[in-house]
């Protein structure tokens, strides 16, 4: 080839790469498209096992349910962590045990059928129905004789606290006084389901029914079910026939499971996504420093803990237990290796001044020389003689990191010598069920506003409880708080037995979760709500934030 | 031939019998069950549970129901997502990891042979040395931090392509980039130990001797006899990678077959992870079977046997 | 190259080891990489001896910290060395490397000769349990192997008897210790091992099958020799050269499969690291802390590259055609 050939082919290879440069480098930022279009792109995490609600037990499906379903009471687009109407547009209740709603009498599914209160009579019979095998079913087990129909011993739904009084007026009896009823019936499990489509695909029974597909499922929430791409997106589309489909503004959700916070994270940062569903712990201090406007962190009603079983010889000695946690520097774990805003455990029920808890103990704390006090009187002085054990953790880098720094803290401080052993997911659930373990790690998220959601899974033989501890006077002070109808006298006797539970230390409280993510500033509407309800007829995209270039170009990519 | 073809049809058969029994019985003596959760699933729902989907049957009876489910193509539900078929979940992931594989194995032939050819041909010059560099450095970076790495490359920095997702015709460019580029790096070791073999033969020499002209006898006579090894390597390889990537999926956020191999397994979605493995277990009998008459073809001396 | 000015005359009839070494020490390039895997092993060996630090010495105050005079390859997220737990995961990384590579080029190697010479229906059966394997649900096993580990009587005993083996040299009961050796580590090279030689069973078999007709194979058994003699004399020397370049193609997956199956539980606790679980872990840290992933990835990819190079120089040296 001559010299002159090379060169027009360099120049000609050089002027293509420039033009595909300046061809790809300029295509639209997907967010802005779907901005213009009011199409609401999310990060969910991982994806959807199902979509019936009865059957579903996951976190990303919570954030489905919201937008297809609506309970009788709804989320505050203002306070979503307050019950505001929904399906019913009013309530009323005496002594908190006989409740009465009274359902809208324009609701509508969104294939235009009427919602009726049979509907969620029916509802609860179906999640109810032993052959469903409904692992949230407990979930109604305020009401009267639920529970019984739920295990087998009663056959006969009519006995159940659950009557259609007219088309549009609904009875609930519970079995004793449930002050916090309202809060817990915007969890899903709550919901209703559509008894027509359902007895179209099968048996009302059937987990695997086909009427959870695009095109079958009908909700009653404020979007309905345009797609689902099975690993790829779910999208929604709203719903005209939702009662309040006047206030919705944003016209389309497209829901993308990514199962990875990087990969999240770089799709953020590509404008891919409007908001992620969480953020990689070791970006959150970059966030903070060079994106603050977009960084998020709301505290939430979830607490990281370690079990301890207590049937193991040398973790039966309480003060073996206390000694454990004092030796644990809380506010180091937090400041040195989780930052971000997390708050260290006072006791187990995190946030109580979000559940006007002012009841909750505060004892938590870290003392070194109070442990090797309580470690010397167990017979242990400077950890001699105290057997090896391991730290049981699933597989996932921040458990291993916060072990390795709790195994550092006991040896300095305890003198005593334990092993970290990590588990796949699997596995370690096996083993924390059948008590193959000495410590390990755990977290509990809160299902509605209140502490019992946090206290009464220790009572004796609950299936969580999964530490062999057990205590009569703590059983009966949970019992008695059942039974109590004035909400003060009862989170007194909620706040004793926290009190049991933490100076009998059969766990070890860490800290208290915050939900830390990134959301594009032209997301609008979204309100913090510590159990992590969301109220999407209040979001809405603000399309004047696509006219300002500063925000619409793309994060830069130097985030570190 | 069709003796050859027929024989390896009836082999395949039984092998994909023995894959199904090992998986299954690998599953049942799995110390995880497909019904734990978070949270305690009380004893009757786990009950209700098993025997929904059969669990409680005897081993040979839930055997003999899965075999005939998927011998008539009629594969059973996932059991971790409800309503939801094996046969529609691999249906629609599997041409999705077809779409990224074929790009990754041109690009890795296109990249590892002249690379492995430019070391085998000049060795111990600083050609060779560069280029087993190269090829090594390919080898030894893990899909996990190339993936990321190319991602921000040519997604945050150049904005050439989408850093994740599946929604544009061009987003399959940087993961089959991502595995393309690995694999280059074992295809060319492969290619250069293979022609340093063949080069040094007799048959060469005499090609040699004769006045064949250098890229003739590397092309002509050398190539097709270097490339056993490399070859062998090919057809699991192809299988793997048809049947998805689960790293280079999960870094580019593909609805491929690669986190269903991998997820499926671990999360004990038994249906699933039997009917991802069966098609994986076909996939290597096939790539297997053609490598063998490629193999014979380009070596007379192999033959093919039945 | 040309032969060594000093080499005497009767050089040509030299055992063909003494001549590999001569050409394996002649080549410039093998020596490199030897020299660089000698320093490498030090490093890995002997360096933790050197160094101020434990790899589970931690200093929250100093956490996440850029490499400096102090710690000359920075400080990961508990304010622990890098450097130092570099040295200790390359122990682990490097012995698994290498014995699990062993157990599979040996099983491998065996394998494919014997299918290939074998032939006929023999090899049909040897080629589809092949075949099985490659489809051999290998992450259930493993979960399986997890569950059954520190429970199992017989790895209890094993472990305690290598222990008791070790601990008659205490420095490397030390370094045992040090290693986070276990029962779960004996279980990693078997299942390692059993999954890496599938390929190189394929390899070997493909080449004996090549090679078995050829005249000098024929000329062999036309004087009476048996089968084990054919396989070792006249095979064995043709097939080693593909199977050392596959071999140090394993290396690296072995390497990296360590990590994966440490996360799944079989392997090394906490806090001891390999250099997989540290690469890993520097990955998600690759754009706020890169010294986290860079250090663990350049020692890792210097050894492959070194061991490449070994392998090359090896290969040309064995090459029993080669006319140098």
């Amino acid at each position: 080839m001559k010299w002159t050939t090379r060169l027009l082919v360099l120049a000609a290879l050089a002027g293509g790469l420039v033009c595909f440069h300046i061809i790809r480098s300029n295509r639209p930022l997907r967010v802005n498209e779907a901005t213009k279009e009011d199409t609401l792109l999310l990060g969910n995490a991982t994806e959807l096992s199902t979509l019936d609600i009865h059957v579903a037990t996951g976190q990303p499906e919570h954030m489905v349910f919201a937008a297809l379903f609506e309970g009788l009471v709804a989320p505050d687009v203002a306070n979503p962590d307050k019950p505001a109407p929904g399906a019913a547009a009013s309530w009323e209740t005496a002594d908190s045990i006989n409740w009465t709603f009274h359902l809208r009498p324009d609701g509508k599914w969104s294939d235009g059928t009427p919602l009726t209160a049979h509907d969620f009579v029916w509802s609860y019979q179906r999640i109810l129905t032993p052959a469903l095998g409904a692992q949230y079913a407990s979930m109604l087990f305020p009401i009267k004789n639920a529970e019984e129909f739920n295990k087998g011993t009663l056959k006969d739904f009519t006995q159940v606290g659950v009557k259609a009084l007219d088309d549009h007026t609904l009875q609930l009896t519970l079995v004793g006084p449930m002050p916090y009823l309202l809060g817990m019936m915007k969890h899903y499990s709550w919901f209703p389901v559509p008894r027509h489509v359902i007895e179209k695909f099968g048996s009302p029974t059937d987990r695997a029914s086909r009427w959870t597909k695009a095109g079958n499922l009908v909700g009653n929430g404020p979007f309905a079910l345009k797609e689902w791409r099975f690993t790829h997106s779910l999208t929604v589309e709203k719903n005209p026939y939702y009662w309040d489909a006047g206030v919705v503004r944003i016209k389309k959700i497209v829901f993308v499971p990514i199962a990875s916070d990087t990969t999240e994270e770089r799709a953020f940062r590509d404008g891919q996504i409007h908001s992620t569903f969480t953020l990689p712990n070791p970006l959150v201090q970059e966030y903070a420093k060079n994106h603050k406007d977009v960084l998020t962190s709301e505290p939430i009603l979830s607490v990281y803990f370690y079990r301890i079983n207590t049937t193991r010889e040398m973790l039966k000695d309480v003060r073996v237990r206390k000694a454990l946690s004092l030796a644990i520097d809380r506010d180091g774990i937090i400041n040195n290796i989780l930052r971000a805003g997390q708050k260290p455990s006072q006791g187990l029920t995190p946030y109580p001044e979000s559940l006007d808890y002012p009841q909750a103990p505060k004892v938590i704390r870290f003392d070194p020389a109070e442990a090797q006090r309580l470690m010397a009187e167990a017979g242990y002085p400077g950890g001699k003689g105290f057997p090896k054990f391991d730290i049981l953790i699933n597989t996932h880098e921040a458990h291993r990191v916060i072990a390795e720094a709790v195994q550092e803290m006991w040896r300095k401080n305890l003198g005593i010598h334990v092993g970290i052993f990590n588990q796949d997911w699997g596995v370690y659930l096996e083993s924390q069920r059948q008590m193959n373990y000495s410590v390990c790690r755990a977290a509990w998220g809160g299902d509605y506003p209140d502490p019992l959601t946090f206290l009464s899974m220790w009572k004796t033989g609950d299936g969580n409880n999964e530490t062999g501890w057990s205590n009569a006077q703590y059983d009966d002070l949970i019992n008695q708080s059942n039974r109590e109808a004035d909400a003060t006298k009862r989170l007194n006797l909620l706040g004793q037995a926290e009190s049991i539970l933490l100076d009998e230390m059969p766990i070890i409280p860490f800290y208290w979760y915050v939900h830390v993510y990134a959301s594009r500033p032209e997301l609008k509407g979204r309100v913090p709500s510590v159990l992590q309800h969301r109220a999407y007829k209040g979001w809405y995209l603000d399309h004047s934030v696509l006219n300002q270039p500063a925000t619409v170009a793309p994060l830069p990519p130097d985030i570190a | 031939m069709t003796r050859f073809l027929i024989s390896r049809f009836l082999q395949g058969i039984v092998v994909i019998l023995a894959v199904f029994v090992i998986t299954f019985v690998l599953q049942k003596l799995s110390p995880t069950s497909p019904f734990n959760g978070e949270r305690n699933v009380p004893e009757e729902v786990r009950k209700t549970l098993e025997s929904y989907y059969g669990y409680d049957k005897p081993w040979l009876v839930q055997m003999w129901l899965h075999i005939k489910a998927f011998a008539t193509f009629n594969p059973p539900d996932c059991v971790k997502s409800p309503g939801r078929g094996v046969g529609e979940v691999i249906s629609q992931a599997f041409p999705v990891s077809v779409a990224l594989a074929v790009p990754a194995l041109l690009i890795a032939l296109a990249i590892g042979i002249p690379l492995g050819a430019i070391a085998a041909l000049r060795p111990n010059t600083f050609d060779d040395h560069w280029a087993t560099a190269t090829a090594t450095l390919g080898i030894c970076i893990p899909s996990f931090v190339l993936g990321p790495l190319i991602a921000m490359i040519f997604g945050l920095y150049l904005r050439w392509f989408n850093v994740a997702g599946w929604h544009d015709s061009a987003d399959w460019v940087l993961p089959s980039l991502t595995l393309g580029l690995i694999y280059s790096g074992y295809v060319a070791r492969l290619t250069r130990g293979g022609l340093r073999e063949t080069l040094a033969q007799d048959f060469i020499r005499t090609a040699r001797a004769k006045g064949a002209s250098e890229p003739v006898v590397v092309i002509r006579h050398a190539l097709k006899l270097a490339c056993l090894p490399l070859l062998n390597f090919l057809g699991p390889t192809a299988a793997g990678l048809l049947t998805g990537s689960m790293v280079t999926e999960t870094v580019f956020q593909i609805p491929g077959l690669g986190q269903h191999f991998i997820s499926s397994a671990i999360n004990r979605d038994d249906t699933l992870a039997v009917g991802i493995t069966l098609l994986f277990a076909v996939l290597i009998l096939v790539f297997n079977m053609l490598v063998d008459i490629i193999q014979a073809a380009l070596n007379p001396r192999i033959g093919l046997k039945s | 190259m040309t032969l060594a000015p000093l080499a005497p005359p009767k050089a040509s009839i030299e055992s063909p080891w003494r001549t590999a070494r001569r050409r394996l020490f002649s080549n410039a390039r093998s020596v490199t990489g030897l020299i660089f895997l000698a320093l490498l092993f030090a490093f890995c060996i002997v360096g933790p001896a050197f160094s101020p630090y434990k790899q589970t010495d931690q200093n929250l105050n100093n956490k996440t910290a850029a490499p400096s005079a102090s710690h000359w390859m920075g400080t990961d997220p508990l304010g622990r060395d890098v450097m130092t737990r570099t040295m200790y995961g390359g122990r682990v990384t490097l012995l698994v490397g290498f014995v699990a590579t062993g157990v599979a080029v040996a099983i491998g190697v065996i394998y494919g000769m014997v299918s290939g010479l074998v032939g006929g229906r023999t090899d049909s059966a040897m080629m589809r349990v092949v075949d099985i394997l490659y489809a051999f649900p290998f992450l259930n096993f493993v979960i399986i192997l997890t569950a059954v580990l520190g429970t199992h009587p017989f790895l209890v005993g094993a472990e305690a008897w290598v222990m008791d083996k070790l601990s008659v040299i205490p420095a490397l009961k030390g370094a045992a210790t040090d290693l986070g050796f276990n029962a779960s580590f004996l279980l990693l090279f078997a299942a390692i091992g059993a999954v890496e030689w599938l390929t190189m069973a394929r390899v070997v078999r493909g080449q004996v099958l090549s090679l078995k007709n050829q005249e000098f194979v024929t000329a062999a058994r036309s004087y009476g020799a048996g089968t084990s003699r054919i396989l070792l004399r006249h095979l064995l020397p043709n097939v080693i050269g593909p199977v050392i370049v596959y071999a140090s193609l394993t290396v690296p997956g072995v390497m990296l499969l360590e990590a994966t199956l440490s996360f799944l539980g079989l392997g090394i606790q906490p806090p001891a690291s390999s250099w997989g679980v540290l690469i890993n872990d520097g990955a998600q840290r690759m754009d706020t802390a890169p010294w986290l992933l860079l250090f663990p990835g350049v020692f890792f990819s210097l050894t492959l590259l070194s061991l490449n190079f070994v392998g090359d120089g090896l290969r040309d040296a064995l090459d029993p055609r080669s006319i140098r």
